[in-house]
C-alpha cells in the first residue's frame, strides 16, 4: 500500500471545506413577548428545548451558598398538585426527560419530548417551573442527598483541586466557593430560602429558549407563553464584580493517592475581546482537544508522563480564566509542572509555528459543522449563541473568524494572554520535590 | 491474464446489499468476509466510520493481560505510509475527530468527520488494519501513557478498584475476571513482540465489521469498501472465539474494602447472568426490565420508592444490567444507606426488597410506564448517529445479528410480568453473587495493652 501517502495528501489538499449544515434558524416571538430561537426538524417525532436564565448560583443570599443547586434539584420533587412520587409517575408515562441544573452564572432546563404527547408533557414542565411545592420532607431528603455529594468530593481529587484554584482565583466572590454549599449551609437552609432562590433564578426577562426538533414557530409561539408565561420578572441585585486575586506559585493538597492532579490557572480573556478568537486558535495549538496539541504532544506522546493534558479559556459572565489540567504519576509530576511552564514561556515569547496555524483553522473551521448533530446539540448551540449576546447570523460567519487570524495575531494574543510567571498550580496528590510556595526560578540553559 | 479479470468480475458480482426490518440500514459482506452496516440519515452532512473488531481483553492469552488495549494505543503509532500520529493529524487537518476503544469483547476505532471524506478513511483505516509499524522508543512511552492510564481511572479510585477485586471474584474462571487495562505487573512486562503477534492473529477482514453511519448512499458505501478494504487478504488462520468458561458456581462470596477516600458507604451485589443470545434474547429482554422495575427511578422503582421515599432510609439506590456480553455478564444491584445506618442493615433491605418482588409481583402501572419509554427510547435514539452506529457494533461484536438488534424493543415490549418473576427467581441465586462492602476505616479507637 505504499500509493497511500500520495494519495492521502493529495486528497486532503485538494478538498475542499466540509459543507456547513443548512442550519435555518427562526426566531420566533410569542404574544406575550417570549423570543425563542428555532431550528425545525420534523425527521423524528420529538422535541429538544433548552432553556437558559441568567443569573445562577451567583444570586445565592449571603450566608445561603446552596440555596439555587437544592432548590433547581427539587423542581421535579414534586409540583403543581402532583407530589413527587406522582410527578415522576406521570413523566415516565409520558417518557418525557427533564433535567434541572445550576451553574454560577445561570441555570440551565432540558427537556426532550415526544410529539403525541407534546402539550402533557410540557403541562408537566410548567408545574415544575412556576408552582414547585417544595414539600418539607422533599427538601429533607434531597438536602441529604446534596450532603452525601458534598462530603463525596472532600475526598475527590478533581473537586480538592477546583475548589482549591476557586477558592485562592475568588476569594470575595461567589465564583470563590462551590455552588453546591457547604454543610453549614445546607444544613440550614430553609423552605423560604429555597421560594426566594426559585423566585431570584426563574424569571422571565432573563430567559433565553432554543428549541429544535418537530415543532413549527406557529405551534411554538403559544407554547412559550403557557410555558413560561407566569414567571415573576427579576427583582434580584446584580452581582458584584469579580477580581482575579491569584498570583504565580505552587499550592500542594497532600492527599494520599499514587498519581497527583494537577490544575494551573491565571487570568484569562472574556468572550466579547475582540482577541478572543485568536486567542482560542492559539489554545486550540497550545492545548486544544484531540492528540496533536504541543501539550498532548511534548508530556504525552514524547515523554509519557501522562494519559492526558489539555488547556481551555474558561471565559464566565464576570471574570476570565486560562487553565489547564493533567494527571501523572507522584514521582513524574514535577517534571510534568517544569515541561508545562517552559511550553508556557517559549509560546509567550516565540509564538507557534505558522504551519500549526493552518492545521489548526483546518481542524477548527472542519469540526464546526460537526456540532450540529442532534436535536439536543442543535438546542444547545441555539441557548449558548442567545446566552453570549452572538447575533442569529454568527453560525454563518463564525468561520470566517476563525480563518482570519493571522500569525502575527497569535504571536500577539501569545505574548498578551500567556502570563509564565503569573501560573498557578493546585497538585492534588503527594508529589515528589514540589512544595507550596512561589514558583521555583526555572533551571538555567547554561 | 484470464485470472485478474476473472477475480474482477468475482468481485463486481456481490450480492446485492441487503435491506433489513430498519429501512435506514442495510448490510453487505465482501468477498474477503469483512462484514458491514450502513446506516442512512441525511439531516445533516457528517458521517461516522466504524470499524469493529472481533476481538477484546477477554481473548489474551494467558500472562498477557491489557495487550488488546496496548494495541489499541499502537494503533495510532504509524503504518508503512504513514508516521506516528499521523492518522489523528490527517483526520483533525479534515475537521474530523478520531479515537477507539476497547472492552472485553471487542475493539473499535471510529472517526467523525464530513460525509465526503468517507473515503479517505477507509482508506487510512484499511492501511492499518496489516502494515501497522511500530519502532520500540514508540512502544515504550506508550506503555508509560498506559501506566498513566491505569492509575489515573483504577489507582486514584476506591470505587474502581473495588470494582476490579470484585469482579475477579465474580468469574472463577473466565477471563471476564481479569480488568481490560491489564494487572499492573504485567502491562510493564508487555513486549513489542507480544503486541504484533496479537495484532497478526486478530486484525483481519474476516475478523471485522465495517460500521458507515450518516449522509451517504448504501451503494457508494459499498462501492468505497470494496476499493479499499476489498483488496485486504483474509487470515485464513483464524481461530474460532472460544474462551475458558465458568464451573457452576456453588458458594456466595464476600469481599470487603476500607479506604480513607470513601465518604458515602455502600453495599453491591451482582449475580451471574445470562446475556443476550442471538435468536434467543427473551432471558435477557426479561432482567433489563427487572432491572427498571427494582431501581431505575429513584421515585417509581420498587427500591427507590420503598427506601429512598418511603421509609428514608437510603441515599441511592439502583439496579443494574447489561446484557449485551457475548458470555455470562452480571445483574447488580446497589444501596447505599443514610448516614447512621449500617451496611449490614443495607444489605438486609435490599433482600427484603427482592423478596418484596417476588411476593407481591409488579404493579401493571409501573410496567407500562417503564414499555412507553422503551418505546420512546426508540425514537429518541434516532437523534443520535454515533449511539446508534456503536449499538450495532457492541451487538454484532457480542455474537448477535442485526435482525437481533432490530428485534429487541419488539422481544422487551412482549415481557409480561410472570417473564419477569420468572427470570428473578433464576438470577437471584447467592452461590452465583458476590456481596461487597465497600466503606472506610472506623475512626481509631483507644486500645488498652497488656
Amino acid at each position: 500500500m505504499t500509493f497511500l501517502r500520495a494519495l492521502t495528501v493529495a486528497a486532503a489538499a485538494i478538498l475542499p471545506l466540509p459543507a456547513l449544515a443548512a442550519v435555518e434558524i427562526q426566531e420566533v416571538t410569542s404574544e406575550g413577548g417570549i423570543t425563542a430561537w428555532l431550528v425545525e426538524e420534523p425527521s423524528i417525532p420529538f422535541v429538544a428545548i433548552e432553556l437558559h436564565f441568567e443569573g445562577g448560583a451567583n444570586l445565592d443570599a449571603p450566608g445561603k451558598r446552596g440555596a439555587t443547586n437544592l432548590m433547581m434539584a427539587l423542581l421535579e420533587e414534586g409540583a403543581g398538585d402532583r407530589d413527587a412520587r406522582a410527578f415522576a409517575e406521570a413523566t415516565e408515562g409520558l417518557a418525557a426527560s427533564f433535567g434541572f441544573e445550576a451553574f454560577n452564572d445561570s441555570v440551565s432546563v432540558s427537556a426532550q419530548v415526544l410529539t403525541e404527547n407534546r402539550a402533557d408533557a410540557l403541562a408537566l414542565l410548567r408545574d415544575a417551573l412556576v408552582s414547585p411545592q417544595f414539600e418539607q420532607d422533599d427538601i429533607d431528603r434531597v438536602r441529604d442527598q446534596v450532603l452525601a455529594g458534598i462530603a463525596q468530593d472532600e475526598t475527590d481529587p478533581q473537586e480538592i483541586a477546583s475548589a482549591t484554584m476557586a477558592r485562592l482565583a475568588f476569594p470575595d466572590h461567589p465564583y470563590g466557593t462551590q455552588l453546591e454549599g457547604t454543610r453549614e449551609t445546607v444544613s440550614a437552609l430553609t423552605r423560604d430560602d429555597l421560594v426566594a432562590a426559585h423566585g431570584a433564578a426563574l424569571t422571565r426577562d432573563r430567559v433565553h429558549v432554543g428549541v429544535t426538533g418537530d415543532i413549527t414557530a406557529e405551534e411554538l409561539g403559544p407554547l412559550l407563553d403557557e410555558l413560561l408565561g407566569a414567571l415573576p420578572e427579576s427583582s434580584a441585585p446584580e452581582v458584584p464584580e469579580a477580581e482575579y486575586a491569584l498570583a504565580g506559585g505552587i499550592t500542594v493538597v497532600d492527599f494520599p493517592t499514587p498519581q497527583s492532579l494537577v490544575l494551573w490557572s491565571h487570568e484569562g480573556i472574556m468572550r466579547d475581546d475582540e482577541d478572543f478568537f485568536p486567542a482560542y486558535v492559539m489554545n486550540h495549538i497550545l492545548g486544544g482537544s484531540g492528540f496533536a496539541s504541543k501539550l498532548m504532544t511534548e508530556v504525552r506522546e514524547e515523554r509519557g508522563l501522562t494519559y492526558g493534558i489539555g488547556s481551555f479559556l474558561v471565559p464566565r459572565d464576570l471574570a476570565a480564566q486560562y487553565m489547564g489540567q493533567f494527571s501523572s504519576s507522584n514521582d513524574k509530576t514535577a517534571e510534568a509542572v517544569q515541561i508545562v511552564r517552559d511550553i508556557w514561556a517559549d509560546v509567550a515569547a516565540n509564538g507557534i509555528a505558522t504551519d500549526k496555524l493552518d492545521a489548526a483553522k483546518t481542524y477548527l473551521t472542519g469540526a464546526y459543522p460537526l456540532r450540529f448533530d442532534g436535536n439536543a446539540n442543535i438546542a444547545g448551540i441555539l441557548v449558548s449563541m442567545q446566552a453570549q449576546h452572538l447575533p442569529i447570523e454568527y453560525i454563518a460567519t463564525r468561520n470566517d473568524n476563525i480563518m482570519a487570524v493571522t500569525p502575527e495575531d497569535i504571536a500577539r494574543v501569545a505574548r498578551r494572554i500567556l502570563q509564565p510567571e503569573n501560573l498557578h498550580f493546585v497538585v492534588v496528590g503527594q508529589p515528589d520535590g514540589l512544595e507550596t510556595g512561589p514558583l521555583p526560578a526555572p533551571a538555567s540553559d547554561g | 491474464m484470464r485470472l485478474p479479470i476473472f477475480a474482477a468480475a468475482l468481485a463486481l458480482a456481490l450480492p446485492a446489499a441487503a435491506q433489513t426490518g430498519d429501512d435506514t440500514v442495510t448490510t453487505f459482506t465482501l468477498p474477503n468476509g469483512m462484514d458491514a452496516i450502513v446506516i442512512e440519515d441525511n439531516r445533516a452532512p457528517v458521517v461516522v466510520h466504524m470499524v469493529w473488531y472481533d476481538v477484546g481483553a477477554a481473548d489474551e492469552p494467558p500472562g498477557k493481560s491489557g495487550i488488546a488495549h496496548y494495541l489499541e494505543h499502537l494503533m495510532f503509532k504509524g503504518t508503512d505510509d504513514l508516521g506516528p500520529g499521523e492518522f489523528s493529524r490527517i483526520v483533525e487537518a479534515q475537521g474530523g475527530s478520531d479515537n477507539a476503544f476497547t472492552s472485553y469483547d471487542y475493539t473499535g476505532y471510529f472517526q467523525r468527520v464530513a460525509s465526503d471524506r468517507l473515503g479517505l478513511m477507509m482508506e487510512m483505516e484499511a492501511d492499518r488494519m496489516r502494515d501497522l509499524r511500530l519502532d520500540s522508543d514508540d512502544f515504550l512511552t506508550e506503555r508509560d501513557v498506559v501506566q498513566e492510564e491505569r492509575a489515573q481511572r483504577t489507582d486514584s479510585n476506591p470505587g474502581a478498584i473495588f470494582a476490579e477485586q470484585r469482579r475477579a471474584i465474580q468469574y472463577l474462571n473466565h477471563p471476564y475476571a481479569i480488568p481490560i487495562i491489564g494487572w499492573p505487573q504485567e502491562i510493564r512486562e508487555l513486549t513489542l513482540q507480544d503486541a504484533i503477534d496479537f495484532y497478526r492473529e486478530h486484525y483481519a477482514p474476516n475478523n471485522a465489521t465495517l460500521i458507515v453511519a450518516g449522509d451517504v448512499d448504501p451503494a457508494e458505501v459499498e462501492r468505497l469498501a470494496l476499493e479499499h478494504y476489498g483488496p485486504i487478504a483474509a487470515n485464513p488462520d483464524l481461530a474460532p472465539r472460544v474462551r475458558p468458561s465458568e464451573p457452576p458456581q456453588l458458594v456466595p462470596r464476600r469481599a470487603t474494602m476500607e479506604d480513607d477516600r470513601v465518604s458515602n458507604p455502600y453495599v453491591i451485589r451482582t449475580y451471574l447472568a445470562p446475556e443476550r443470545d442471538a435468536g434467543a434474547q427473551e432471558e435477557a429482554a426479561a432482567l433489563t426490565i427487572l432491572a427498571q422495575v427494582l431501581g431505575g427511578s429513584s421515585q417509581t422503582s420498587i427500591m427507590g420508592r420503598t427506601l429512598e421515599q418511603e421509609e428514608g432510609t437510603a441515599l441511592y439506590t439502583s439496579a443494574f444490567y447489561s446484557g449485551t456480553s457475548l458470555d455470562d455478564t452480571t445483574f447488580g444491584l446497589v444501596v447505599m444507606p443514610v448516614p447512621g445506618r449500617s451496611l449490614e442493615e443495607a444489605e438486609a433491605d435490599m433482600d427484603r426488597m427482592i423478596a418484596q418482588l417476588l411476593e407481591e409481583g409488579i404493579e401493571d402501572a409501573q410496567l407500562e410506564r417503564i414499555k412507553a419509554q422503551i418505546r420512546a427510547s426508540e425514537i429518541y435514539g434516532r437523534d443520535s448517529l454515533q449511539g446508534r452506529a456503536r449499538n450495532y457494533g457492541v451487538a454484532i461484536t457480542s455474537g448477535l445479528t442485526v435482525e437481533d438488534v432490530q428485534e429487541w424493543p419488539r422481544i422487551l415490549e412482549a415481557v409480561t410480568e410472570e417473564d419477569i418473576l420468572a427470570a428473578a427467581e433464576r438470577v437471584f441465586d447467592m452461590n452465583r453473587s458476590v456481596t461487597g462492602y465497600l466503606t472506610r476505616p472506623e475512626a481509631p479507637t483507644e486500645e488498652v495493652s497488656q
